[in-house]
């Protein structure tokens, strides 16, 4: 009989397992209906015989009805060079390529050159995280800021709390490119325009969850503290504060998901580098391996950062005392 | 008698401090253009006035329903005047801001084509998209619910999913299905299908294990625990998926055009108007997608009072 | 004589839990006969929830044998033969208390005016006649769970098993509701298992008193009441009451000694 931890270790992550495996399985199928026209072309400049001859023609057929037609030209389609869908390993490949390859033997990679090569997803990842991570921090103490001011002071909270929830329904992003825009004109560009986005999408999510958090102590907690004559002062640091804590990583992970939105959304309109810049490019130029791996990089990224702020969560939870 | 002097401090707070601060107003707007740098002193008084006249409000201990709508418009006043005295005393270049006056200016007279915009990226780009992946969800989180091997595989998957940078598969998307909505409503599409699917799991489990066996004493099949049980109890969760993803759906489908579309759109109308430095025309289109947004989220909102009037967060 | 409804055969019910095995029933032996009124009392651990919820095939016994109504207890559930009343009333918020006690009849498959009259007849069988379009949480506490009994009652069950349905109220809507159910039980003639913490609540109810005691759970002592069916509220302050509270208490008193 297998051991507990070797049972909860299977039924948890098997599944994903399995998930994933077939995610996988289906993208490689995939592949082949969505590339089956360039390789038909390409088959066809190489001298084969294609159903049917002219791609003027098969460019109305169904997809699947060419892929069954000429089921023996399709060996290629997992190798294409601009594919529409290009399979795992190409993405994979890419990947590597990019990024270790790159800054290990390229010409202008950390190892030869001493800098991280402006062609490795490695600097524009960093690009990118450098923006995001900035205008997190200086977003999240903001609406921190905010959050205490709305919770102590009457008058703000009447005033800004409801502009603060309805920013929540507007798509603020696409002030995006207008920001950026603006202030490259006025000769602040890269890293604080981009900055600023960041900080400006996390600063709204992070004092609406602060102010919730603020707030969730119940009447019999702040009543058992005025039997105290506890100031405001202490009752903010031993209470409030620290109830609110549980809220405020829960905002804080979307708002950093939404910074790295926003500085990639950053990146669009005066392209210097980053994720989405090298997202923009691939597409300009059809290096579909291109915009596959950068997305992936941007997804890890992502990934990474809210497992981080997830991390730090349970290190202070456990540190107050919090139930795992 | 602390009611009284509350009253009395209230009334004589409108009477004082909200005539002063229309009369400062208005003076400031009239005189915006002779002011120069001094305007930030006429804003500061303003802002100081305006201030006062909410706090006021908020020493009432009962602030009544009309005070409390007027406060975030206060605020909101001294935001637009100011934006508007100073960018014409300081005589700032409207291809870096534009004032509140021209942005109105430039929205009215171009309805038209910001209502062709409008449709393109909210009603068939979004809402398209935001239906289609709302179902899709609905329909995998049934099964989901159905087969654990399922809830154990996807949902992982899912909430990774949900917190990624979705907007970065419009490049590719693009490329799939053209440069027109479809691909936008693609894009909609997997932006709300992850948030939707975790949303919907979570509420479709949160039954008791007493409503559950009592389900069981009445030997209720599947079905009928799902339809009378279930589904019902859902609802909070679920449109606090909807709420969510009302915003990843405008947010999706505008990000969307920035990586390609045909000459109409909300996000193609930003890029366009940036390019020619117009910078009240990309004023316009947000106040567009602004409105878009806040009547999506009203109706949402009326549309969960309505459904979900029994659930305690509803009935205070 | 007829078959008994219940009849419980060396039954163990043993969980598996992370800390080793706990045997929540042990070796149970008990009849229950059409029209008793038995309840069940013990301290918590002594397994007389796990037993009602094994009668209601909620849970499965380990070992040997339990028949409802002839059938095993699967079979019983799937015939629908009992109606079950939680501790908690567990009425939906978003149905009417009519909408609530039509959800089993829904499920059930009864027939639209076959409802209705149901609906009507257990409100007044209960007394909340004219709460049929409130919403749960406008009525209190008692009313809820009034509500949830005539849930119960609505469709055609001769068994009614209620675990601890008057736990959380207060004592004078707790007596005034014993008094409601005894006369619910006198005109409806059903065969009611009933979980209690309170030893008066025991006594006064039933006909049949079935102490239980923990670690293991398992009977005690099983006291056949003397009292006559028909019983005012004060038949708690005579002697012969007194004398079976303290059987009562003295067989709790016995399972509690076997452990400090």
């Amino acid at each position: 009989m297998t051991s507990g931890a070797g049972n909860r270790f299977g039924r948890a992550v098997l599944p994903v397992l399995a998930v994933v495996a077939t995610l996988l399985s289906v993208w490689y199928v995939a592949v082949v209906p969505m590339n089956v026209k360039e390789v038909l072309t390409q088959a066809e400049r190489e001298g084969a015989v294609v159903v049917p001859p002219s791609a003027a023609e098969r460019r109305d057929s169904g997809r699947w009805s060419l892929v069954f037609a000429n089921s023996h030209l399709l060996g290629a389609s997992w190798s294409m060079d601009r594919s529409r869908l290009p399979a795992p390993h190409q993405v994979a490949r890419e990947l590597w390529a990019s990024t270790w390859v790159e800054e290990t033997t390229g010409r202008r990679g950390i190892v030869r050159s001493g800098s991280l090569s402006n062609r490795s997803l490695v600097y524009h990842g960093g690009v990118t995280l450098g923006a995001t991570v900035l205008g997190f921090v200086i977003g999240s103490v903001m609406g921190v800021l905010l959050a205490v001011g709305i919770v102590y002071n009457r008058a703000m909270d009447l005033s800004v709390m409801p502009w603060a929830i309805i920013s929540q329904t507007i798509p603020i992003v696409a002030l995006a490119p207008m920001i950026i825009v603006v202030l490259y004109s006025v000769g602040l560009s890269g890293l604080v325009a981009k900055a600023a986005i960041s900080a400006y999408l996390s600063f709204f999510p992070v004092a609406v969850g602060m102010v919730k958090g603020l707030r969730s102590p119940d009447a019999m907690q702040l009543d058992l503290l005025r039997t105290y004559s506890a100031g405001k002062a202490q009752s903010f640091w031993k209470l409030r504060l620290p109830a609110s804590v549980p809220y405020l990583f829960a905002s804080l992970k979307i708002a950093i998901a939404a910074s790295l939105v926003g500085a990639i959304v950053g990146e669009l309109p005066v392209q210097r580098g980053g994720l989405g810049a090298r997202m923009l490019g691939g597409s300009y130029y059809g290096q579909t391996e291109q915009i596959w791996a950068a997305l992936i990089v941007a997804a890890v990224m992502a990934a990474g950062l809210v497992w981080l702020i997830g991390w730090i969560e349970r290190r202070t939870l456990k540190a107050m005392g919090a139930q795992p | 008698m602390k009611q009284l002097r509350e009253a009395m401090g209230a009334w004589l707070a409108l009477v004082v401090y909200l005539p002063l601060f229309v009369l400062i107003a208005v003076l400031s707007l009239a005189w915006a253009e002779e002011q120069g740098a001094a305007i930030l002193i006429w804003v500061a008084v303003l802002a100081f006035v305006g201030w006062q006249f909410v706090d006021t409000l908020a020493g009432w201990s009962d602030v009544p329903t009309a005070a409390r709508v007027v406060a975030p418009f206060a605020l909101g006043a001294v935001v637009l005047i100011g934006w508007e005295v100073i960018v014409r005393a300081l005589d700032v270049p409207s291809v870096i801001l534009p004032p509140p006056s021209q942005i109105t200016g430039t929205f009215l007279s171009n309805m038209p084509t910001l209502w062709a915009d409008f449709v393109q990226t909210i009603l068939k780009g979004a809402m398209s998209g935001y239906v289609v992946g709302c179902l899709l969800a609905f329909g995998v989180a049934i099964l989901v619910d159905r087969y654990d091997f399922l809830r154990r595989g996807l949902l992982p998957v899912g909430n990774f999913m949900a917190a990624l940078p979705i907007v970065g598969t419009a490049p590719i998307l693009v490329m799939w299905f053209g440069f027109d909505w479809q691909s936008k409503a693609a894009v909609v599409v997997v932006m709300v299908f992850f948030p939707m699917l975790v949303n919907i799991v979570a509420g479709l489990a949160d039954t008791s294990a007493m409503q559950r066996d009592l389900m069981r004493t009445y030997s209720a099949s599947y079905w009928q625990t799902l339809m009378t049980l279930r589904l019902p109890a859902a609802l909070p969760f679920v449109f606090n998926g909807l709420k969510v993803s009302a915003t990843l759906a405008l947010i999706g489908a505008i990000v969307a055009e920035f990586f390609g579309s045909p000459t109409v759109g909300l996000g193609f109308r930003i890029n366009a108007s940036l390019g020619q430095l117009a910078l009240d025309m990309v004023w316009s289109v947000i106040v567009v997608a602004a409105l878009a947004g806040s009547l999506l989220y009203g109706f949402l909102t009326v549309l969960e009072r309505w459904l979900t009037f029994w659930h305690p967060s509803q009935r205070r | 004589m007829e078959d008994p409804v219940i009849q419980a055969l060396d039954l163990s019910l043993t969980f598996q839990t992370g800390d080793g095995p706990v045997h929540a029933l042990k070796d149970v032996n008990l009849t229950v006969d059409k029209g008793d009124f038995v309840s069940f009392i013990g301290p918590s651990g002594c397994g007389k929830t796990t037993f009602l919820r094994a009668i209601a095939a909620l849970e499965h016994p380990t070992a040997g044998t339990l028949t409802v109504n002839g059938m095993s207890a699967d079979e019983a559930r799937k015939a629908r033969a009992y109606g079950y009343v939680f501790q908690a009333a567990g009425l939906y918020p978003w149905r009417t208390i009519g909408g609530n006690i039509r959800l089993p009849l829904e499920i059930m498959g009864y027939g639209r005016a076959d409802m209705d009259s149901r609906v009507k007849n257990v409100l007044e069988l209960v007394e909340l006649a004219g709460f049929e379009k409130k919403y749960p949480w406008q009525l209190s506490g008692g009313m809820q769970q009034r509500a949830s009994i005539a849930r119960a009652l609505a469709f055609d069950a001769d068994l009614l098993l209620m675990d601890e349905p008057f736990g959380a109220l207060d004592e004078i809507v707790r007596d005034r509701l014993n008094e409601e159910l005894l006369a619910l039980w006198a005109r409806t003639e059903k065969t009611i298992a009933f979980v209690t913490h309170s030893i008066p609540e025991a006594v006064y109810l039933s006909t049949k008193i079935v102490v239980m005691s923990p670690r293991p759970g398992r009977i005690t002592d099983v006291i056949e009441s003397p009292l006559p069916r028909e019983r005012p509220l004060d038949i708690r302050d005579t002697p012969e009451f007194i004398e079976i509270a303290h059987r009562v208490r003295d067989g709790l008193r016995a399972g509690h000694g076997d452990e400090v």
